[in-house]
């Protein structure tokens, strides 16, 4: 790509990032209209405020002294417009806050919902640091861009063009001096601003690779520690945090000339309205400019022509700070909307099926599956589980068996061929009831931070207290749980730290328990729990399969010797299937695997 | 926010020489409107050339406030650079060095926020403070100043209106920093669960969860909203107030100019000078207020960054007065160890065994029997309650830590694999030759695998590892273990992913090639320990059976079922 066409892309994305930003504002337009409604009056009240000042003025000086009747209606007239316009500008403060706030909302909302209605496959490829980096650190941009920099926008805006007015009224030759400084000013934060943005945008770059190695060594830190490591990782972590301090000096070194810079052509354009103004007076009070003309210019005139001209200069000096905080706030939302763009689940088709009553029967026909086009994990599959059958797979690792996990609960769709529930092409059911008819308990264990309770019961809806302890029970883990000082109220905290790997285990078996599918897919569940504690958990698993049609990952000889069919797997096809014995006999893999253990 | 504070110390002079060109600058600006009212109220209607001279005087003074403003910026930049990098850096270490009881109390997720967002935070608020913590104070005393020298009395108006300014500030500000301490920790909260569920897609999406949890993430996402809107509200006051305030002032100078003008006292061209103060006055308050809301963001987040760099020590090495050493020939000793993680219910009872230098001891018991308890205590994660763990006869209490660490290779049930090579993570910045690396993941079963990635030792693992499987995993873990040639060497729980066959390789190239180590192995199954000089079997924290494999064959009952209920075991990878 060419750079000029580089830079229309961009400024394609940024307006459309834009607009997208601004649906969402007058998506409270009830708000938004009111805040615009205010940001009007107070700031008109706001700049009337040095008029009536510059009249109180010319009242002090009136020939034949002090004009007291002016000066208190002008100073009451002041007391009013400020009072009003702090009032107003408080319940702007206020209204801005709720409408960022509920659009914060429903952003948050939106991409956590959206991140849950991803393919499982993205969490694979997406670190969880950068994940929580977007739905906090950028939303929170986009946050105070909207509840500060909106706002500030507007009255600077209206600022600048009240300000003109007032000193096109007061003077116009004066406002010649604004022709020379707005242009140089406006083009020297072009050019700044041209310069500093790459070094703002490696800046954040730089502070996500920090964020993301001190995430990564933090749940490391007891190996870190067990390994006395914490110079060496310290000394790494310090090498990004001293790239990403040099990124932020380097954009701060640029940035620093910003704001005095600015200052300066502000003083300027101050200096030179007073010299200018002056003159003019001068010629004013000689006579020499008759007043009514163009040029004359009384000396509470050139006063208020001052005050304007800082009024409206301050906007301009604080453009170019809201210029790079819109910036950053643009490429937060761009990362935004970059999820919320994501491709999702593909939807269920229209009336797609409901899947209830079920039987059980599952056909893999010819399935062939890749995760990516250039690497075919599956090549080829085809079985049929009986309803109420246990089929265990085996196979050394890398051969698929997760895979076909995968496609039995429709985390991923085949590439070819055809998967069916009773009959069914599963693509036309609705994943909801597809995945219920399912339990499903995987090698890693995974619980919330919630209470042991909240984490069984989250099996099933609606399940009562009676029957959590009851899967507690025939999971084995009930008599442990009533052993801790809260019993089921004991809350897990982050990573489930508190308890070991088996109990946890435990904790998932019994949430298993507790839904009552027709369907069960085991992934190496039993490996990290002992022996003893297995064969309790074999006879509840005994009972809990009967009826129901199993998929076993296993380890363990005991699950597969009683499996009615066993389907070993090598390289992405099924190499030998059958039960125990009928394998056996066979003298294939599976024997081979078999008999080492005894040598 | 003291802690902090001090980690400027060390930039005093710096600090200093920015101060003082800042302040310079500052002055420079100050004279700005010093002139524009001495060319109103003096020069204004008689030479024209006089104008000019004072005007151009204007524009030299606004060049120089510019420059040395730059200047004092960019050091400024410099210092809060140079004190933002030592602050996460020591961070980030203690942070490491915490204790597991600490790490279990302030959470993780917690701590990372405190590396990240808070010190960004603090970083932010030292930048600005240096710019406008100077620039603003001098605008409000020089300009005060000044006004006091032009008219006493007009002057007092504006002086009455700082206590006021002051105290609202300081009211407000002190309610803001508890909400926005609130708001932190439902950002925590918000966090923990958006972690979680990456986490946790395949089991939510299995029992078809997702309208559970997006009601979960909404109650958090509503929490933080409501403390978000309540700290934006409250903090929200100041600038109106503010603005009020001085708005009031300058009509107070304007009413009692009125007075004192027909009294003859003062005229029309001070008040009008007076005015350009007090816009510069008030401007300079409206920044004072700004840095008071960012104070009270800081605040908060400087606490948390205080919380955990003060945070005592509580692992420390005690003296050999205290801890004795024992007469013993073993090389580990647990002597009567009691150990409780909550203080209320012992997790471990009168644990006592010995090991032989080079010998080897195999843990085994069902889950919560607390076998990982015992190399948490081994390692010293936790100090035990009651009794005393020695090697080579020191208590472990009085070994230095370098020291202590440099003599295990230890490859734990939550161990961590991180994004870089297989080479590196073996190596875990340590300094280990190539060679060492190869014959550990020999002796570990690695090497077949390793070797089949086109790059080898230099195939970069995905973060925690992920890209490869549980087996694989547990193979660097072990190689990284062994690679240094440990004293002593602890397997907790880290062959369960492989099969037996790979197992059973794994024991005996152990035993060939670390015969002078001794080997602490904690296991689920009786095949992993069942070579092992002594094994103890634990149940609920205590020692049930103590011995070699025949002796608890005979002997212990829980152990023999154990056994016999393993006959096969697991079978494949």
């Amino acid at each position: 790509m060419t750079k000029p066409e580089k830079k229309k892309m961009d400024r394609k994305t940024a307006k459309s990032i834009f607009l997208r930003l601004c649906r969402y504002v007058l998506g409270y337009w009830y708000l938004f209209l009111p805040a615009v409604v205010l940001t009007l009056f107070s700031n008109q009240l706001s700049l009337l405020g040095p008029k009536y000042s510059g009249e109180a003025i010319d009242a002090l000086a009136a020939v034949g002294g002090v004009d007291f009747e002016s000066v208190w209606y002008n100073v009451g007239k002041m007391l009013i417009c400020y009072a009003v316009s702090a009032v107003m500008s408080y319940l702007l403060a206020v209204l801005m806050i709720h409408i960022s706030q509920k659009i914060v909302f429903t952003m948050r909302k939106q991409l956590f919902e959206k991140l849950t209605s991803l393919p499982v496959g993205y969490f694979d490829t997406h670190p969880t640091g950068d994940i929580i980096s977007h739905i906090s650190y950028d939303i929170d941009t986009i946050n105070s861009t909207l509840s500060h920099d909106l706002v500030q926008i507007m009255t600077s805006i209206y600022t600048v063009l009240g300000s003109l007015v007032f000193m096109w009224n007061i003077s116009k030759p004066l406002i010649a001096v604004f022709a020379i400084t707005v242009p140089a000013a406006i083009i020297f934060t072009r050019y700044r601003s041209k310069r500093v943005r790459p070094l703002f945008s490696k800046r954040s770059k730089k502070l996500g690779e920090l964020n993301g190695y001190a995430e990564e060594m933090l749940s490391g830190c007891r190996s870190i520690q067990a390994y006395a490591r914490e110079d060496t990782i310290g000394g790494r972590f310090n090498l990004r945090n001293k790239d990403s301090m040099d990124a932020y000096y380097k954009a701060d070194y640029y940035g620093a000339a910003m704001g005095p810079s600015v200052n300066f052509i502000n003083n300027l354009s101050i200096s030179l309205v007073m010299i200018l103004g002056g003159i003019l007076y001068l010629y004013s009070q000689n006579g020499i400019v008759k007043e009514g003309t163009l040029f004359f210019i009384t000396l509470g005139g050139v006063a208020q022509f001052v005050q304007y001209s800082r009024k409206f200069a301050g906007p301009i000096n604080e453009f170019a700070n809201i210029l790079s905080e819109l910036q950053s706030a643009f490429s937060a939302a761009e990362r935004v909307f970059k999820i919320l763009d994501e491709e999702p689940e593909s939807a269920d088709i229209p009336n797609a099926l409901v899947l209830d009553d079920v039987e059980g029967e599952v056909e893999f026909e010819n399935v062939v599956f890749g995760y990516t086009p250039q690497k075919t994990i599956l090549k080829d599959i085809s079985f049929v589980a009986e309803p109420g059958k246990t089929i265990a797979i085996v196979g050394p690792t890398g051969a698929g068996k997760t895979t076909i996990i995968n496609l039995l609960m429709r985390f991923y769709d085949v590439t070819n061929g055809s998967t069916s529930v009773d009959g069914v092409d599963i693509r036309k059911i609705t994943r909801k009831s597809l995945r219920q008819a399912y339990t499903m308990v995987l090698q890693d264990t995974w619980l919330f931070c919630g209470t042991i309770y909240e984490n069984i019961a989250y099996g099933r809806e609606g399940a009562t207290p009676d029957e959590v302890k009851a899967a507690a029970k025939a999971a084995r883990i009930d008599s442990y749980i009533e052993s801790l000082p809260d019993g089921y109220d004991t809350v897990l905290t982050d990573d489930g730290i508190n308890i070991s790997k088996g109990q946890r285990q435990l904790i998932t078996i019994a949430r298993a328990m507790i839904s009552n599918s027709h369907m069960l897919i085991l992934d190496e569940a039993t490996s990290n729990v002992d022996s003893r504690t297995e064969i309790k958990i074999q006879e509840a698993m005994t009972e809990l399969m009967k009826g129901r049609t199993c998929f076993i990952i296993a380890h363990r000889l005991s699950t597969i010797q009683n499996a009615d069919k066993i389907l070993v797997i090598q390289d992405g096809r099924i190499t030998e299937s059958g039960t125990h014995d009928e394998l056996l006999q066979k003298g294939g893999f599976y024997s081979t695997l078999y008999n080492s253990q005894f040598s | 926010m003291r802690t902090v504070i001090g980690y400027l110390k060390q930039y005093v002079g710096r600090m200093s020489l920015g101060f003082v060109i800042k302040t310079l600058g500052t002055l420079a600006e100050l004279m700005l409107p010093y002139i524009l009212s001495h060319i109103l109220e003096n020069v204004i209607g008689k030479e024209i050339s006089e104008v000019i001279f004072w005007g151009g005087l204007m524009i030299l003074f606004s060049g120089v406030a510019c420059v040395f403003n730059v200047i004092a910026n960019r050091m400024a930049a410099k210092v809060s650079r140079n004190f933002a990098e030592s602050m996460r850096k020591d961070l980030f270490i203690k942070t490491l060095r915490l204790s597991a009881a600490q790490t279990d109390k302030f959470t993780i997720p917690s701590l990372e926020s405190r590396i990240t967002t808070d010190t960004y935070n603090v970083h932010g608020f030292i930048n600005m403070m240096q710019r406008l913590g100077v620039r603003a104070p001098i605008m409000l005393l020089g300009g005060i100043a000044i006004t006091l020298f032009m008219d006493f009395n007009l002057s007092l108006v504006m002086i009455a209106m700082l206590p006021l300014i002051f105290v609202t500030v300081y009211f407000i500000s002190k309610k803001g920093v508890p909400l926005y301490t609130k708001v932190q920790r439902s950002v925590d909260n918000m966090v923990r669960v958006v972690r979680e569920d990456a986490q946790g897609i395949r089991v939510i999406k299995a029992l078809s969860k997702t309208d559970y949890e997006h009601r979960r993430y909404e109650t958090v996402n509503r929490a933080l909203i409501k403390d978000e809107t309540r700290a934006g509200v409250i903090m929200g006051t100041v600038n109106p107030i503010m603005t009020v305030l001085m708005n009031m002032g300058s009509i107070a100078v304007i009413a009692l100019g009125a007075n004192l003008i027909s009294g003859g006292s003062s005229s029309p061209e001070t008040v009008i000078a007076f005015m350009q103060y007090f816009t510069l006055i008030s401007m300079a308050m409206m920044s004072v207020t700004r840095m008071f809301v960012m104070y009270t963001k800081c605040a908060a987040s400087a606490r948390r960054i205080a919380e955990v760099l003060n945070s005592p020590e509580d692992i420390t090495v005690k003296t050999k007065e205290e801890y004795p050493n024992k007469k013993t020939d073993a090389h580990i000793v647990f002597d009567n160890v009691s150990f409780s993680y909550n203080g209320k219910k012992n997790n471990l009872e009168n644990i006592s065994f010995e090991i032989p230098r080079g010998g080897s001891l195999g843990i085994i018991g069902a889950t919560g029997s607390g076998k990982s308890t015992v190399i948490k205590l081994l390692l010293r994660f936790y100090d035990a309650d009651k009794g005393g763990i020695y090697i080579n006869g020191e208590n472990i209490k009085t070994l230095e830590k370098a020291e202590f660490y440099a003599m295990f290779g230890s490859a734990l049930q939550h161990d961590f694999l991180y994004a870089d090579t297989i080479e590196e993570n073996i190596k875990f910045g340590r300094d280990i030759s190539f060679d060492d690396v190869k014959r550990a993941t020999d002796i570990a079963q690695a090497s077949d695998f390793i070797e089949g990635f086109a790059d080898g030792y230099s195939h970069v693992l995905s973060p925690h590892g992920t890209n490869i499987s549980g087996g694989q995993k547990q193979r660097v873990l072990i190689s990284r273990a062994i690679a240094a040639r440990p004293e002593i060497l602890i397997l907790d729980d880290s062959s369960s992913a492989l099969d037996y066959k790979t197992d059973a390789a794994l024991r005996k190239a152990l035993n060939e090639n670390m015969s002078g180590t001794t080997v602490v192995t904690v296991a689920q199954r009786v095949s992993s320990v069942k070579d092992c000089g002594l094994i103890i079997v634990l149940d609920e924290g205590r020692i049930i059976g103590i011995g070699d494999h025949e002796h608890l064959l005979e002997n212990c009952e829980e152990y023999r079922e154990i056994s016999e209920s393993q006959m096969g075991g697991a079978f494949v990878d």
